[in-house]
């Protein structure tokens, strides 16, 4: 019993004087975290770039999470986190008051619609694309294609991809009730092993298991984007509470700059903003940029 | 005198521990009712914000058929009936413990009363695995292998309450069946040995004695297996369709109350209506959950006669 | 109709037939897990760090984390589900209406979505304490959902000890206390073990819960530095730590990787392998200490 105590108590000294070593020895240059919150679909680019800008500044780390566009808003408004990441811009979001956030437009992602092989449809009309998702036509037959009922299948109400798809390539129509998923890479999948299935994602999930229609003779390109020919396409945003300052404005500017907006902005299917030959306000207003 | 009489007056070292252990076991008991209470109270007061902030009428949203709390019908009034999701989990949830029942059932009689060796040793390891599994992985595979083979059977999409509720069969049958064998195991031996020896067959033996006085354990698991189907989320939501529609068949696509709840909640924004309308979700199934306790605690009640 | 011995005949060929079913069901699953996923295994599959978007990306980083975070999520959530389940089970009076409340109110919690716990976690950890992103935040998080059944299961195995080895303890003039440590919980070990590695296996693979709590990155690990202070050290409490789980939960939603479905697969493969090292593990554990602690030969 004796002997017991006395190995539990020596143990627990030893521990305690490691943790004690451990902590006088710890490197004192731990320094600025930068946390950024919400949209799943900027978190690679932000945290990418996060590592390379954590590699040349020293005692700089950026903490990059997903949790949605909603959780990331909410939380920059409260001033909860540094970053609030955004498919949208945060007045499109009612319960959202935009006042002291500031914008910051790091990329430019297109959307398309994305249709299965089995359909054997290619292309469609603006005005077959808005009969399909209000469920004015049913079958693939209708517009041209195989003999198979349509299989509509959404993102989740309030995701940022919905609602640019709706505004853009639904001109405002709401999309009819059915299948929602809260992902983009559950989307792809769906469509492509489910005959006569129709969705839509951002140009990084297009590949060859999807047929990705052109609409009104226009094909799903980044170039078409920069032109302004296709017309769906949104803004990826990282919003700061009020005027960014120190490290967390020098990160934004990183973002900004043209290192990463040639090399991985690109990569990883984004549009850098500085190509963008047309831009676009809050409320649609569409401009030529020179 | 005085000193004998003190060392037996006074508590004992032994006593003194037992005390110290006692205060020390309770705190953890303590501790943990903290925490549950503390859920409680905030998944409550989010999920009663709906009717007492957003005024939203308790019986529009228990009995609405469309939900799209972004929205507002025709009064003003939001679309909140959560309705087809109550009804979606409830099917998934009944079908799957349907169809487990028999499955678990045989299987434990199996294993204790026809080769108990081989029981143990091939059940109890796979039973944890199984668990282990990320309900993503079973969600996939719902999605490659089940959603094609529903869909030719059924035809349709194969998206629907009957993909959903395959996969909650096979994530409950092990819990379900684990616990049926535990409850076979606790019948006396000599039931077993009473009814042979009257010259009944095994079959009639389990049938007529061992089953009839587990049924109150069995039933206990085929209940906790629907609360732990209640509450699965992310494997459901892959296969069922997730559409908040009124269920028309059980192939056609629908929703759980938890499909909605986890999909939605990253994008609402924190006191908004849509958000307070999922914690109301939520408060749904904790209050579900309650209803399960219940019953089986009348069911155990009923069977320790 | 049937005779008694026919009806026995069939019965016993239903049974067999619902038996081998069920373990082909089973079998089946687990071996399309394999399957699908050990070609993709390779060393540098597990010791290299992910890749957001390129191919040949790792888990290593992801598979340590899942391990650090199970053992602090059980140095956490054991010492209190032990306590509450020893009080519940050998001190409370079983009949007061107050212990049966708690009993309730413990067992819903235990079927609650994870992803409210998840939530909770993050409003009060992450956002109220300030606790950031971080192990911590994800093994206090886990806790919560861990801790009904871990006390339940020590509830369980306790029960299962004959109360003549109580009566037993008392006719030697052992307090209760001294009866439980000395003889309950080492006849209990095996059961308690049993239950330990359960909920270990769904805190290996639980995601939902900490997509808000532990977070979803992994930042490089310098696996030279173990030093709990510094921010790149493995040991470091506070950093934020995305686990297998989730990776492959994010892998398989937005992973936009060219290789994203062989990651998911790999990664399933390698958890699955890790629960069961795990199983071995622990049951190797209990003999030994059952036998240690037990007259057990």
């Amino acid at each position: 019993m004796k002997r017991n105590w006395l190995i539990s108590a020596a143990i627990v000294i030893v521990a305690v004087c490691l943790l004690t070593f451990g902590y006088a020895t710890r490197q004192k240059d731990n320094g600025v975290n930068i946390t950024a919150v919400g949209s799943t679909a900027l978190q690679p680019l932000v945290e990418a770039a996060g590592e390379d800008f954590a590699s040349e500044n020293k005692g700089v780390y950026v903490n990059v999470q997903g949790g949605g566009t909603g959780t990331g808003l909410a939380q920059i408004q409260s001033g909860a986190v540094d970053l609030g990441n955004s498919d949208m811009f945060a007045g499109e979001k009612d319960a959202i008051n935009d006042k002291k956030l500031v914008d910051h437009k790091v990329s430019v992602v297109g959307i398309s619609p994305m249709i299965n092989k089995e359909a054997q449809v290619d292309h469609l009309t603006k005005q077959q694309l808005i009969a399909i998702f209000t469920k004015k036509v049913t079958n693939w037959r209708q517009v041209g294609g195989a003999d198979l009922p349509i299989i509509l299948i959404n993102r989740v109400t309030g995701s940022g991809t919905r609602a640019t798809f709706e505004k853009w390539g639904l001109d405002g129509a709401k999309s009819a009730d059915s299948q929602e998923q809260e992902s983009s890479g559950t989307v792809q999948s769906m469509v492509s092993s489910t005959p006569g299935a129709i969705s839509y994602a951002s140009f990084g999930y297009l590949n060859d298991s999807v047929v990705a229609p052109k609409i009104d003779g226009v094909t799903p390109t980044n170039e078409h984007v920069i032109s302004g020919k296709w017309p769906i396409w949104s803004y990826e945003h990282i919003y700061t509470n009020g005027q960014p300052t120190g490290e967390v404005k020098q990160f934004l500017a990183y973002i900004d700059s043209k290192h990463i907006q040639k090399t991985l902005v690109p990569k990883l299917g984004y549009i850098s903003v500085h190509d963008m030959k047309v831009s676009r306000d809050e409320n649609g207003k569409l401009s030529t940029v020179d | 005198m005085d000193s004998i009489r003190e060392s037996l007056l006074k508590k004992s070292k032994a006593t003194k521990k037992d005390r110290f252990a006692r205060v020390i076991t309770f705190s953890a008991l303590l501790l943990i009712v903290v925490v549950v209470i503390s859920i409680f109270l905030f998944v409550a007061s989010k999920g009663l914000a709906t009717f007492f902030t957003n005024k939203v009428n308790l019986w529009d949203f228990l009995s609405g058929k469309k939900w799209a709390p972004g929205q507002t019908n025709a009064q003003g009034q939001p679309l909140t009936g959560a309705l087809p999701m109550i009804t979606g989990s409830f099917l998934v949830t009944l079908i799957a413990a349907l169809v487990a029942t028999p499955f678990a059932i045989g299987t434990a009689v199996f294993m204790t009363e026809i080769s108990p060796k081989h029981g143990a040793k091939i059940l109890g390891p796979v039973t944890e695995l199984l668990v282990g599994i990320p309900s993503v992985v079973y969600g996939f595979i719902g999605l490659s292998v089940i959603v094609p083979v529903m869909r030719h059977i059924f035809g349709g999409s194969g998206f629907g309450i009957i993909a959903g509720a395959m996969v909650l069969f096979i994530m409950i049958l092990p819990t379900v069946t684990s616990m049926t064998v535990d409850t076979l195991k606790s019948v006396p031996r000599h039931y077993r040995e009473s009814a042979l020896a009257l010259g009944a067959t095994r079959w009639q033996m389990i049938y007529k004695v061992i089953l009839r006085s587990a049924t109150p354990g069995i039933l206990t698991a085929v209940v906790f297996g629907m609360a732990r189907a209640f509450g699965e989320a992310l494997a459901v939501q892959m296969v069922i369709g997730n559409a908040p529609l009124m269920p028309k068949g059980l192939t056609s696509p629908s929703s759980t109350l938890t499909s909605i709840l986890t999909q939605g909640i990253g994008n609402t924004v924190m006191g908004s209506l849509e958000n307070n309308a999922l914690w109301s979700l939520a408060l749904i199934l904790l209050l579900m959950s309650l209803v399960f306790n219940i019953i089986m605690r009348a069911i155990a009640k009923k069977g320790a006669m | 109709m049937l005779n008694p011995k026919q009806s026995d005949k069939l019965a016993s060929i239903i049974l067999y037939t619902i038996a081998g079913l069920v373990i082909l069901i089973l079998a089946a699953l687990v071996g399309y897990i394999l399957v699908q996923g050990v070609p993709h295994l390779s060393w540098h599959f597990l010791t290299s760090s992910s890749s957001a978007f390129t191919a040949g990306g790792g888990i290593g980083v992801q598979l340590f984390n899942s391990f650090y975070l199970l053992i602090i999520t059980m140095l956490i959530s054991f010492p209190i589900a032990l306590g509450a389940g020893v009080y519940l089970h050998e001190y409370a009076n079983q009949k007061s209406r107050l212990i049966q409340l708690i009993r309730t109110a413990i067992e819903i919690l235990s079927s609650l979505p994870s992803v409210v716990v998840g939530l909770f976690g993050f409003l009060l950890f992450v956002v109220q304490f300030k606790l950031g992103f971080s192990i911590l935040s994800g093994a206090i998080a886990l806790t919560f959902f861990n801790l009904p059944l871990l006390t339940r299961s020590v509830e369980e195995s306790l029960r299962s000890i004959p109360d003549l080895q109580r009566e037993a303890g008392a006719a030697l003039g052992l307090s209760r206390w001294e009866t439980v440590g000395h003889i309950i919980l080492p006849a209990a070990v095996p059961s308690i073990v049993t239950g330990v590695v359960l909920s270990a296996g769904r805190v290996f693979g639980e995601a939902a819960a900490l997509i808000y709590t532990a977070g979803q990155s992994a930042p490089a690990l310098d696996f030279g530095d173990w030093n709990p202070f510094n921010t790149a050290s493995p040991l470091n409490i506070m950093r934020p730590a995305e686990t297998l789980a989730v990776h492959i939960w994010k892998v398989n939603s937005e992973g936009i990787m060219p290789d994203a479905a062989a990651v998911s697969a790999g990664a399933s493969a390698v958890l699955i392998i890790a629960v069961l090292l795990f199983n071995f593990f622990a049951r190797f554990l209990s003999n030994v200490l059952y036998k240690r602690l037990t007259a057990t030969k």
